[in-house]
């Protein structure tokens, strides 16, 4: 352990952050392949040109490779999913002018669209990425409204636009029925079937209508087969779902979903997958009533891919703690791991890109001390698109500046 | 030193209020469960006082900590074979709005923050909390044997806390700790400037927060001279002795300056809580711990010079501005000074159930900076410092003889995503046992919901 950290350190200590790795070779690790090979003892895996160019037994060292990394039998994943998140579209959430999560405008307006906020140089993304996340979709709050908008999944190797599989349109019902649909959840679906008839049919001069032009056409293109995630917790309003979703041929991802082992069978049933964060346990309102820590477990166990997602933006890397209760909590081992990788891949149709360690595939892969999904374990080398990421982030800076004991001068120079 | 002295006092000083010889108002009616002398076997013991004790034995009886290690067993006594699993004492949230701020969290249930001034010590978090919350029963399951509940940090000064033993009852005055010293909950930065300055109204800035507190502590100072000149006439029998108008505010914030109430302060900038540090000497009274404190890292040789506690968050960082510097290595570092009181706290009804797996990340990141923290140590920050900043630890938070029986039988390493408490006792009595249902308790809230749903 100490070699392979002083290996990195004195690599990395070589690198510019923007410098791009050429070869590396990943010696001896246990490899979650989290595809059909499942997992590889003592393998090695060679990363070159982006890719993952081998899996294997001793490796042959080509010679382009800069650096070997003795894994010593260590978990090799591949990069985590942070979650439907806001990273790089917030810096401080209570600072109103750093966070362009939500669209305030007091109108449906589901052609808006968080991605051209994207901002890579957001403290949160090394934050994030040098916990094992590789990759997050953002996510658009509603506010005030059904329609949250688009989002995106993007890539955290802080490109500007690191954006990977289509545009996934957000909608929110259940218990935030708000005046503007007439505070009623029952409105609710009256305001969304009447903004599917629009989209298809558009109102005449003299009808009030509830879309622009624009969201006319959103709505339109999502309703042959777009990817829609549906906010919805109660057993009852996600069955409501499960129809509208079939009406109006949306392609389905229920997220929150605290009573969907209630209606597990429905969700298998139409291959409904859900995104969910197995620490809500709590009846936090009169929609989550049936909340339970083995939520994943009992959704798994019927036939329902399921996702993490709920740690939130800045605490992010959270989410391996959430999958790992998932696991206290009678979802096996490799499922958990799955809920992080391979399963939001293939959720969002990235399953080429992200979520497994296959030969010919972008390289996303996480070296951890220990188990992935245990508190104490942490990601000691992370590749993103073939990238080695630098271990760094402006807390680690903070905690470099403050480690030192009675400096002589103010800690404003010690510059980590 | 005062500080230390006060807190030994505090038992007596308590019902002692200003001035008067009122007895004890809305008194604990807690009673310990019926429990049975129990002997845990073969556990690896971590006694909250910095020992980890492997293949060892606790012992319990008539609600207290007998031994922990070795000792004399009566014959005949309840045994448990603990092979494989940990004992720590029972843990302790100073932190949490269970009760106050309940599941469901329903606008009707929304009781922790009285936020129609920035100053209203005259409140008290207990007469909030509804003890049906389900949220009690979810603590219980992680292991939190007792809890201190303190109002929001709308305010500059929020109320009075309560801490409590986390069992279930018809009234929070059966939760009541017994004899556990009131909180009062204060509140710096963002908060209170935020909630008053959007009404136009102070504070609207720091400075503004820092005259307002002190308008008060000088009021209060006040409301203890009337009463010791009124107290001073009516020894000497004088005529004109009358007693000055009760003031519940300020009875409460002279509990503070007389050292009868500990001041849990809601800070998160490290300036700030200097600057805290500063007014508590102006006025002459102690901060018992600093909530929040993500940027006590950067303070914490003065923390741990004032004898004051840091209750932090594991990793919550940038959801404020004044969260912006929040970094995983805090806990670790503030409790790296020699005389430190690092705690973990969750301020958080998810948080609190799983205080161990937060502590665990705190070690984990503190470890790998090289600060080198076993279990053993780690375990104080969720027992006995979390004690100590209650004014409790004379009475839990560590497995030394003659404490409450407040006790964990965890299923493994606590410090672990997958440990959960077997068994979690409460004075000595089972409270909560993870394999028997009819020892798990059902709030009223939760009894026969969703009657149509299978498993």
């Amino acid at each position: 352990m100490n070699c392979l950290k002083t290996l990195l350190i004195g690599f990395l200590a070589s690198l510019s952050l923007a410098a791009q790795a050429d070869a590396i070779l990943i010696r001896g690790a246990s490899v979650h392949t989290m595809t059909g090979d499942g997992i590889l003892e003592n393998t090695d895996v060679l990363i070159s040109g982006g890719k993952i160019q081998a899996i294997g037994k001793d490796l042959p060292v080509p010679e382009d490779v800069v650096q070997v990394f003795n894994a010593e039998g260590k978990p090799l994943t591949p990069g985590f999913f942070a979650g439907i998140t806001s990273i790089g579209i917030t810096e401080v959430s209570a600072v109103d002018e750093s966070s362009d999560f939500g669209l305030a405008l007091k109108e449906m307006r589901p052609e808006f669209d968080v991605a051209p906020a994207y901002n890579p140089n957001s403290s949160l993304v090394p934050v994030t990425r040098i916990e094992g996340f590789s990759f997050t979709l953002l996510g658009a709050a509603p506010e005030g409204t059904i329609f949250g908008g688009q989002g995106q999944l993007v890539l955290l190797d802080g490109g500007y636009q690191s954006f990977i599989g289509s545009p996934v349109l957000f909608i929110s019902v259940g218990r935030n029925a708000s005046s503007l649909s007439g505070g009623s959840r029952a409105g609710q679906w009256m305001l969304l079937n009447q903004a599917m008839l629009e989209a298809d049919n558009p109102p005449s001069s003299t009808e009030t209508a509830l879309l622009t032009r624009a969201g006319r056409g959103t709505l339109s293109a999502f309703a042959n087969g777009g990817k829609v995630v549906f906010n919805v917790d109660r057993a009852s309003d996600i069955l409501e779902t499960l129809r509208f979703a079939e009406k109006y041929g949306l392609d389905l991802v229920i997220s929150g979903g605290r009573e969907a082992w209630m209606v597990a069978e429905q969700l298998a049933a139409a291959k409904v997958p859900v995104l969910l964060d197995p620490l809500a346990n709590l009846p936090s309102d009169f929609d989550t009533l049936g909340s339970r820590l083995d939520n994943a477990a009992l959704l798994e166990a019927a036939g329902v891919v399921v996702a993490i997602s709920g740690a939130g933006s800045h605490n992010a890397r959270k989410q391996r703690q959430l999958a790992g209760n998932a696991v206290s909590y009678g979802l096996p081992h490799e499922a958990g791991i799955a809920a992080l990788t391979s399963n939001p891949a293939r959720i969002f149709g990235v399953s080429d890109q992200q979520g497994s360690i296959r030969q010919d595939t972008p390289a996303n892969v996480v070296l951890w001390s220990g188990d992935p999904l245990d508190v104490t374990s942490a990601a000691e080398m992370v590749v993103i698109d073939g990238q080695l990421i630098p271990m760094e982030s402006r807390q680690t800076k903070l905690r470099d500046r403050y480690l030192p004991e009675n400096p002589e001068m103010p800690r404003a120079y010690i510059k980590p | 030193m005062r500080f230390k002295i006060l807190l030994i006092l505090l038992p007596m000083l308590f019902v002692l209020p200003i001035g008067d010889v009122r007895a004890e108002a809305y008194p604990s009616t807690y009673a310990p469960l019926p429990s049975e002398p129990t002997l845990i076997t073969h556990a690896t013991i971590l006694t909250g006082t910095g020992e980890r004790l492997d293949d060892a034995s606790l012992l319990i009886s008539n609600g207290k900590i007998v031994f922990a290690g070795k000792g004399e067993v009566p014959a005949g006594v309840k045994t448990i074979d603990a092979t494989g699993r940990w004992v720590t004492p029972g843990l302790i949230d100073v932190h949490s709005h269970l009760g106050v701020y309940a599941s469901p969290n329903v606008e009707a249930n929304s009781d922790g923050n009285e936020m129609t001034n920035p100053a209203t010590p005259n409140v008290w978090a207990e007469h909030s909390i509804w003890p049906q919350d389900p949220g009690f029963s979810r603590a219980l399951a992680g292991g939190i044997t007792s809890l201190q509940v303190l109002p929001g940090s709308g305010n500059l000064i929020g109320g009075r806390g309560v801490t409590l033993k986390n069992v279930y009852s018809n009234s929070y005055q059966g939760m009541k700790f017994p004899g556990a010293p009131y909180g009062l909950k204060m509140a710096c930065g963002e908060n209170p400037k935020r909630v008053y300055g959007e009404r136009k109204q102070m504070p609207s800035t720091r400075m503004g927060n820092m005259a307002a507190y002190r308008a008060q502590w000088i009021e209060a100072q006040r409301y203890i001279d009337d009463w010791a000149a009124y107290e001073k006439k009516l020894a000497a029998n004088e005529d004109d002795a009358k007693a000055p108008e009760r003031d519940l505010g300020m009875e409460t914030l002279a509990g503070v300056l007389n050292g009868e109430i500990i001041v849990h302060m809601h800070c998160y900038r490290a300036d700030e809580m200097l600057t805290i540090l500063d007014m508590a000497d102006e006025f002459n009274y102690k901060v018992g711990a600093f909530h929040h404190g993500v940027e006590a890292y950067k303070i914490a040789d003065q923390l741990a010079e004032h004898g004051v506690c840091g209750a932090l968050w594991a990793d919550w960082w940038g959801f404020k501005m004044e969260a912006y510097d929040g970094i995983q290595e805090n806990i670790a570092l503030v409790d790296r000074p020699q005389g430190s009181c690092a705690i973990v706290h969750s301020d958080d009804a998810e948080g609190i159930q799983r205080l161990n797996q937060e502590a665990a990340k705190a070690m984990g990141s503190g470890n790998r900076a090289g600060l080198n923290i076993p279990p053993e140590r780690a375990i104080a920050w969720i027992t006995s410092n979390a004690a100590k900043s209650l004014g409790i630890e004379d009475r839990t938070g560590s497995l030394e003889a003659g404490k409450m029986a407040d006790v964990v039988i965890w299923n493994g390493n606590p410090f672990s995503v997958y440990a959960k408490a077997d068994h979690v006792y409460i004075d000595g009595a089972l409270v909560y046992d993870r394999e028997n249902p009819d020892l798990q308790p059902v709030s009223d809230f939760e009894l026969g919901q969703l009657q149509g749903a299978s498993k």
